[in-house]
């Protein structure tokens, strides 16, 4: 069978076939920018199933008298809880860019390379500018 | 022929769909109480409650709820067929995530119409 040089070189190169373990997963294998906003999304996703609980349990206590607005307060304002809240919002802010983005892409919009590409910096950048936004407001 | 099991994909739009029209739906809710909240004075509780006492906050609110568990479903439900192979794990998972999608849901509206 006959391949063009570079192929022919490429098989040479690289081993195959190509086992994937977490050290290739972390190091060897770079995701391109649309799927680090892809990924995001899901870990963003996956991050707010959770925290739903707790958000309610603070929605709660907050509109049940002026003395559980007070705790909540309190609470919020303990250095471990704002973090935790600051990687909350990050995770919404970020799951509302880059879901505003997919649904742009689902009406064909922007599916070009170059385009995708700016409205994933975009997405990412704004994710990011939005929690630190936020984050100076709860400060 | 589509080989058709009770935990896969509904094979159809719907879920695709609602995920879509949830999504506009709390984007159109955050943008607004976004609006509202940031650039007042910070809160107090007689401002809280008293937003919280309205009707159409509660209506709006329990739309957003409705739209946040919908949506919640068909994501999880997503990342649960894409990492767990094992059907009868993935059908206890999915039960599980249901059930607490419905106790979100409950709770919520026990705050809202307290």
């Amino acid at each position: 069978m006959l391949l063009p040089p570079s192929m022919a070189n490429a098989a040479i190169r690289k081993p195959r076939p190509k086992y994937l373990n977490l050290a290739a997963l972390l190091f060897e294998i770079r995701l391109p920018l649309a799927g680090w906003v892809s990924i995001l999304h899901r870990v963003s996703g996956a991050l707010l199933f959770f925290a739903v609980l707790w958000l309610l349990f603070l929605l709660d206590r907050s509109l049940s008298s002026a003395a559980g607005f007070e705790s909540v307060k309190r609470y919020l304002g303990v250095p471990l809880v704002k973090v935790s809240l600051l990687v909350l919002i990050w995770a919404y802010c970020h799951h509302f860019f880059a879901g505003v983005r997919f649904l742009a892409l689902d009406l064909h919009k922007g599916v070009d390379k170059d385009t995708a590409r700016i409205t994933g910096i975009v997405a990412i950048v704004a994710g990011l500018a939005a929690t630190a936004l936020l984050g100076a407001r709860i400060w | 022929m589509v080989k058709r099991i009770v935990v896969g994909a509904h094979y159809g739009l719907r879920d695709w769909l609602a995920q879509r029209i949830t999504a506009v739906i709390m984007a159109i809710y955050t943008v607004i109480a976004g609006a509202v909240l940031l650039p007042g004075p910070p809160l107090s509780f007689a401002v809280w409650r008293d937003l919280f006492a309205q009707g159409w906050m509660r209506v709006a609110t329990l739309l957003f709820a409705v739209s946040v568990a919908w949506h919640m479903w068909v994501g999880v439900r997503d990342i649960l067929m894409d990492y767990v192979r094992p059907d009868g794990a993935r059908l206890a998972l999915q039960v599980l995530v249901l059930v607490t999608i419905a106790a979100y849901l409950g709770w919520t509206i026990q705050i809202l119409w307290r």
